[in-house]
């Protein structure tokens, strides 16, 4: 499969009065065709801001993407020009958020902001462009899109925008779909709607889907590989199945380990992670998670591990092998 | 809406009888009268004052015939005579009979004059300015305080808030008399003193015809006045438009591939003027009460002159007049603001 988007040594700061956080810190990977791509990790951890830094969306200031490149079809977007980049946003590249309450304009009719991307993209006229927004609202299952094209986003239910949201984002077929925990504001089986319509939708369209969340749950039956974040760093990366067959880094070993399974028989007590997300506000010379690591050695507090290959498409940034407890 | 606007209309009946009630207490309630002078007036004079304008009677006898002659519409076959007594704002011929409504008194301080003579002669001008000096402070405000905004933390910015700065800071009493000698005296670009436009104005409020006459009269003291309220306007935008900025949907246009301009134009100022036109409602009711300190500066045959000279003369008529009159404005500058919020705001929606 050829590669889509490749980001390498990405880093983004912001500048706060506390000091400079170092939100994203050197993070590669790369996005091939049609492939869905799971970014897990706890708040804070730099998921949301390493996705918006691709698109250049962080507020700058106070945030500054200071290193790093993200080629796409042969070019920098991180280096291309604001006329570039707005060409390839929506277009080509389309994002949904969060949290579907807040990220509707309240004052501009759904069929106006749902048409509006075919407007600026493909130069339909306004009429053209509200037709094509009814059978994309049919699409994700909005009932009566046509007249509901004239209702404002209060006038829908959460479930209800967020598959407008996905309409939006979907309206000009873009290669690469990122959804920045797209169902995290929703109810659990309104959750279970919206991945099932955007499986469906990855079959019909087939673009490729950067998927970032903080459930593991959901990334197991959705994506095809898993990258897990921490403090600003990918510390484990794998194809979905052998991730979570052999979890191989401290924090996903917990991180698992913390989710109830339903395949297991007996009791078992679910584990905790002891101590606090790491306070970004320095970019250690140490492993990051060392300090709430039971598997720390010597090394860990000296040497930032990089990411290892430990099986094929199965990488680690970890100086111990956690199987046998020793030192790689 | 059509209900809203109904009800709204039935509050203000009830919050003009409240003030009626309150300033008609607390005038009577100030010791003095309309006729002290500093060498007192003979008591038969004095007597036949009070009785020639109900002065003698009880005082809530007296509030109960101000509020008939002003609420209560008379139907009678007798054209208007032009007397003091029988003047009434809104006289319609109906048929053979006349219909009358809303007579606001004498005023004591002329035999022949009325409050309804003040409500027709100077509350147009007085409103005129009050408009002029609103546009002015929108016209001003908003494009300034969307500069700051848009170019934050830039020269554009400080330079602005500034503006902003010094036309709150400034007085009217200062600023006035200022351009009077610069633009008017030395410049000779406006005339110092006096106003454009003359009685009898079309609906009762609007100069026939709106001319370089009536703006060459009318830019100075509608930039005196307005000035203040454009740094209000220009503040209260910036503020606004910053906020909005950071609203997750900016960041869904900016995501969506529009040029920033259309992301400002079409997703941003639209509800970033929401919270500007609250206060629309308040500034107009403020800056056509408040013209006193601009008329007298530049001799504009207003009202705020009888709104202040009434107090100090318990010209209790006049006091009336003006203050219902401003409740009224008040209170419809405010329906008028809701109205307009329902409009820019599809959630708000009345009824």
């Amino acid at each position: 499969m050829t590669e889509l988007l490749t980001v390498e040594g990405l880093e983004t700061q912001f500048r706060t009065r506390e000091g400079t956080v170092h939100a994203v810190n050197g993070v590669s990977f790369s996005l091939r065709e049609g492939e869905t791509l799971g970014i897990v990790g706890e708040s804070g951890c730099g998921k949301s801001v390493t996705v918006m830094s691709i698109l250049r969306l962080i507020p700058s200031p106070p945030g500054k993407v200071v290193a790093g490149k993200a080629i796409y079809q042969g070019k920098d977007l991180l280096k291309m020009s604001d006329e570039e980049i707005r060409h390839i946003r929506g277009a080509q590249i389309s994002m949904v958020f969060q949290d579907p309450m807040t990220s509707f304009n309240p004052v501009l009719t759904i069929g106006r902001q749902v048409a509006e991307p075919l407007e600026i993209h493909m130069g339909m006229s306004r009429k053209q462009a509200l037709e094509r927004a009814a059978e994309m609202l049919a699409m994700v299952g909005i009932p009566n899109a046509k007249e509901r094209l004239n209702d404002y986003p209060h006038q829908f239910s959460g479930g209800m925008r967020q598959r407008v949201m996905i309409a939006m984002a979907l309206i000009c077929t873009p290669q690469i779909l990122i959804a920045d925990e797209p169902t995290t504001a929703l109810d659990v089986t309104i959750q279970a709607q919206i991945i099932d319509l955007v499986k469906r939708l990855r079959d019909e369209l087939g673009m490729a889907i950067i998927w970032i969340t903080h459930d593991l749950g959901i990334i197991a039956g959705l994506a095809d590989r898993v990258a897990v974040m921490y403090g600003g760093y990918i510390i484990e990366m794998a194809q979905v199945d052998e991730l979570y067959a052999h979890p191989t880094h401290p924090y996903t070993i917990g991180l698992l380990g913390s989710l109830p399974r339903m395949d297991e028989t007996g009791h078992r007590r679910l584990i905790s992670i002891d101590g606090l997300p790491p306070v970004l506000l320095e970019k250690p010379n140490y492993c990051p998670f060392a300090p709430r690591c039971k598997y720390a050695v010597e090394r860990c507090w000296h040497e930032n591990p990089p990411l290892m290959s430990v099986a094929p498409e199965h990488q680690v940034a970890c100086w111990v092998d956690t199987q046998t407890g020793r030192e790689r | 809406m059509g209900r809203y606007i109904a009800r709204r209309l039935i509050y203000l009946l009830v919050v003009l009888f409240v003030v009626s009630a309150i300033t008609f207490g607390l005038m009577h309630a100030v010791p003095g009268g309309p006729f002290d002078r500093e060498k007192a007036l003979p008591p038969e004079i004095i007597e036949n004052l009070n009785k020639r304008y109900h002065l003698d009677e009880p005082l809530l006898m007296q509030y109960g015939r101000y509020l008939y002659d002003v609420f209560i519409p008379r139907i009678s076959a007798t054209p208007p005579q032009g007397s003091v007594d029988d003047d009434f704002l809104i006289t319609v011929k109906l048929g053979n009979v006349w219909f009358k409504w809303m007579n606001f008194g004498p005023t004591y301080s002329s035999r022949s004059r009325t409050v309804n003579d003040i409500f027709r002669q100077q509350l147009p001008v007085s409103a005129q300015l009050g408009i002029m000096a609103l546009l002015v402070a929108i016209i001003i405000g908003m494009p300034l305080g969307i500069l700051a905004a848009l170019k934050q933390n830039t020269i554009f910015d400080y330079l602005g808030m500034s503006v902003a700065i010094f036309g709150v800071s400034v007085p009217v009493i200062i600023l006035g008399p200022l351009m009077i000698w610069i633009f008017g005296v030395t410049l000779k670009w406006f005339p110092p003193t006096g106003w454009g436009a003359k009685p009898p104005f079309v609906l009762g409020i609007f100069p026939r015809e709106l001319g370089p006459e009536f703006f060459r009269y009318a830019i100075m003291p509608s930039v005196a006045l307005g000035l203040g309220s454009s740094a209000i306007i220009a503040r209260l935008t910036r503020a606004s438009l910053l906020q909005t900025m950071r609203e997750d949907y900016i960041r869904t246009a900016r995501a969506k591939g529009l040029r920033e301009s259309l992301v400002i134009v079409r997703h941003a100022l639209k509800n970033s003027l929401i919270p500007v036109v609250t206060i629309l409602g308040p500034l107009f009711a403020a800056l056509v009460t408040g013209t006193f300190v601009t008329e007298v500066t530049f001799g504009i045959p207003g009202m705020g002159r009888y709104f202040v000279t009434s107090i100090t003369n318990r010209d209790y008529p006049v006091i009336m007049g003006t203050i219902l009159l401003y409740a009224l404005i008040l209170v419809i500058a405010n329906l008028v603001v809701d109205i307009v919020y329902a409009y820019l705001d599809p959630r708000i929606r009345y009824d």
